[in-house]
């Protein structure tokens, strides 16, 4: 089998081109932390979420550091709570389940996305620096009502 | 022996078993399209649907007709013709009989499905995903398909043994690629026939409580990707062996054609995280893992992009063409059996970019369930793929059929063409622009409350509903055309497939399937093994059935 002489060129640059592309992924995900998000098992069913801490009182908690965790549970069709309000420049961390189908979790104009899934918590990081109304979405679809399923962030 | 029939015509028998499997896809083609206009009109804003039919049913109706009965259809009535033209001139009683009971089972599935998604008992879209319970009727009917697709595997592998045991050497192009593309589907469907036996079935018919959703998300996607590269390799095929015959050529390099495809049969199943990306449950480390092995389909990639233009320069050149792209005016633009597929070839560029950002780990987050998805994936499959098979079909059918491919046919099929590109770069270019400011995919019409966001995002959903009528327009054409080309004048029709430019051997390891498969079989271990014990033995109790439409 030969190998014509600008396949080989062709190839190695491809290869060459991979490489470095793989490797920035690789070191934005383990040196910078930017992982996808992810998350563990939740340890009870996933219809009992809400009579179990920290999802019996979803909402926003302030950490000592000035970041916050914020507990959410996403049902259908909507979430608990509806909405939250952030101050400018906080970082948050999303901690989110479900109730009972699998949930989407996204914040238009910022990278939060999430799929939530029933019997997991996922987590997400995200800091708010510009203060506005954002929209919180489930982009999964759900059921009859999915295009319904909305929340909102205030930051102010 | 009969070995070199490649100019005569196909047996009838043969022929019909084929004709039934592609003019049944492009009947599941006319009603999907009849299911995505409607779609694309309602999320537009354009018509809302008479009560009674629900927009997620039509999206459950359009995504199982197109993606899985249309292609799967189309693709064994494909393979059995290159295998019965290139193994032997005629299919072995024992494949055409396989044939025969592959076809009924697939349809009895089809129909069987669409009725349940009819009856709103299955609306649950072509992902199924757990807890939404359908009827299990439902998943009965997708286990019916898939296994009904397995008795067609059997048959082409049937003729290729057969071939092997009359013949020394290495098999015939087309017949290699025709058994590549069978084994990567019979590995693949693996994943969603355990998840549909062991436990959608069980579950749906509540012998069991709960259904552990992350294991099911996971076998899913083990098939879900390699399932685009099924959808691919015949495509492959066409663009291998068929388009350099068609534009008087020759193939580039018979080895390296097998190559790419041996490397696709290794590279495509163990990279289903990278559907996953967004999901808990699995580690980051193992989502990396899985980044990277998807990245390596980048070389036969390259390797397709590679042959092909060296086909289109070499053969031009051959025609008497000068300068340094002057090859490019030698190229049979008026010829519907090239210009088809060269358009699908030339979208699968920005396709393969945008697929490219799909896979990259983190920057998932931007696209990950937008509508940039689904015009990703409305370029590969539904232009690349289809304009291909559209392609193969306008010289497949005739030939099948004892019709003749009229100059009238290349003319109705290269208008075909330019309204189907012309339909799907506003559609997916819509929806590539509304997805990165994350209007959602699979979503009926909202705009949220009238939050600003959302209501920014409606002109572009008007321009999908626009290119999506655009389309249907072209579905209505190509049925025309399908039906056409049952009436034009009887005849021969060429099967056209390309001689390799030097009679070069090709290297016996790439039939010794063995060490192809026990590669694969090893990368799949290496890639699943840990993450899926870990799911398996997480702490998670499962889920109950839901019924939330």
């Amino acid at each position: 089998m030969t190998i014509h002489r600008l396949e080989k060129i062709w190839i190695g640059m491809g290869l060459a081109l991979l490489v470095v592309f793989l490797a920035l992924v690789g070191v934005a995900a383990f040196a910078f932390g930017m992982h996808p998000p992810t998350g563990h098992a939740l340890g009870v069913e996933p219809e009992r979420a809400t009579e179990v801490p920290p999802f019996d009182r979803p909402g926003l908690v302030r950490n000592a550091d000035g970041s916050y965790d914020a507990y959410v549970v996403a049902f259908a069709f909507g979430y608990s709570p509806a909405t939250l309000e952030i101050p400018a420049g906080a970082t948050v961390h999303f901690h989110v389940t479900s109730t009972d189908v699998v949930h989407g979790f996204s914040i238009p104009g910022t990278n939060v996305n999430a799929m939530v899934v029933p019997g997991e918590v996922n987590h997400v990081v995200h800091t708010f620096d510009k203060p506005g109304t954002y929209l919180l979405i489930c982009n999964e679809y759900c059921g009859a009502a999915h295009e319904m399923m909305a929340g909102t962030v205030v930051v102010r | 022996m009969e070995t070199a029939k490649t100019s005569e015509r196909f047996d009838r028998g043969d022929a019909r078993m084929m004709l039934a499997h592609v003019l049944f896809a492009f009947a599941a083609l006319l009603v999907g399209g009849v299911a995505g206009l409607l779609q694309g009109l309602v999320r537009g804003g354009v018509v809302t649907l008479p009560a009674g039919i629900g927009y997620y049913q039509l999206l459950t109706a359009h995504g199982v007709l197109m993606a899985l009965v249309f292609t799967t259809f189309f693709i064994f009535g494909f393979l059995f013709s290159a295998v019965a033209k290139t193994a032997g001139g005629v299919l072995t009683p024992a494949a055409r009989r396989l044939g025969w009971i592959g076809f009924w089972m697939m349809a009895a599935g089809t129909l069987l499905g669409t009725v349940m998604i009819l009856l709103n008992k299955a609306t649950v879209l072509y992902t199924f995903y757990a807890p939404m319970k359908a009827s299990p009727l439902f998943y009965a009917a997708l286990a019916l398909v898939v296994l009904g697709s397995w008795v067609d595997s059997f048959g082409v592998l049937c003729q290729y043994r057969n071939w092997r045991r009359l013949n020394s050497g290495s098999a015939p192009i087309l017949t290699f690629m025709a058994v590549v593309t069978v084994l990567l589907w019979l590995v693949a469907t693996l994943g969603v026939v355990a998840t549909v036996a062991l436990q959608f079935l069980p579950w749906s018919l509540g012998w069991v409580e709960r259904i552990d959703v992350m294991v099911s998300r996971t076998l899913f996607w083990y098939f879900g990707h390699p399932l685009v590269y099924f959808w691919l390799l015949p495509a492959y095929m066409c663009w291998y062996v068929v388009v350099p015959k068609v534009i008087g050529g020759r193939m580039f390099s018979d080895s390296l054609a097998r190559l790419a495809f041996l490397l696709f049969l290794v590279f495509s199943v163990p990279v289903g995280f990278h559907h996953q990306l967004m999901e808990p449950g699995i580690s980051s480390a193992w989502k990396y893992v899985q980044v990277v092995l998807t990245f390596m389909v980048v070389v036969p990639s390259l390797m397709t992009a590679f042959a092909m233009f060296a086909t289109f320069e070499t053969t031009g050149r051959r025609l008497g063409a000068t300068g340094l792209f002057g090859w490019w005016k030698k190229l049979p633009w008026r010829d519907v059996r090239f210009f088809a597929p060269f358009m699908g070839m030339l979208i699968f560029i920005p396709a393969g970019a945008g697929g490219l950002i799909n896979a990259s780990h983190e920057m998932n987050a931007v696209v990950h369930n937008t509508l940039w998805v689904t015009g990703h994936f409305h370029l590969t499959v539904a232009t690349t793929v289809a304009l291909t098979f559209f392609g193969i079909a306008y010289w497949l059918i005739p030939a099948l059929a004892g019709r003749t491919l009229t100059p009238a046919m290349h003319r109705l099929g290269i208008a075909q063409t330019v309204v189907w590109v012309v339909g799907m770069a506003i559609m997916s270019g819509a929806m590539h622009a509304v997805g990165l400011l994350g209007s959602p995919r699979r979503t009926a019409y909202t705009t949220y409350g009238d939050s600003p966001e959302a209501v920014a995002w409606m002109p572009y959903h008007v321009a999908m509903a626009v290119g999506g009528t655009i389309l249907f327009v072209g579905v209505l054409m190509m049925v025309w055309n399908v039906a056409a080309l049952l009436r034009s004048p009887r005849g021969e029709t060429e099967y056209p497939v390309a001689e390799a430019e030097s009679a070069e051997p090709v290297p016996a390891l790439f039939e010794r399937w063995g060490v192809w498969l026990g590669v694969l079989a090893a990368l799949i271990v290496a890639a699943y093994a840990v993450p899926l014990s870990e799911l398996l033995n997480s702490p998670n109790p499962g889920s109950k059935p839901w019924v939330t439409w």
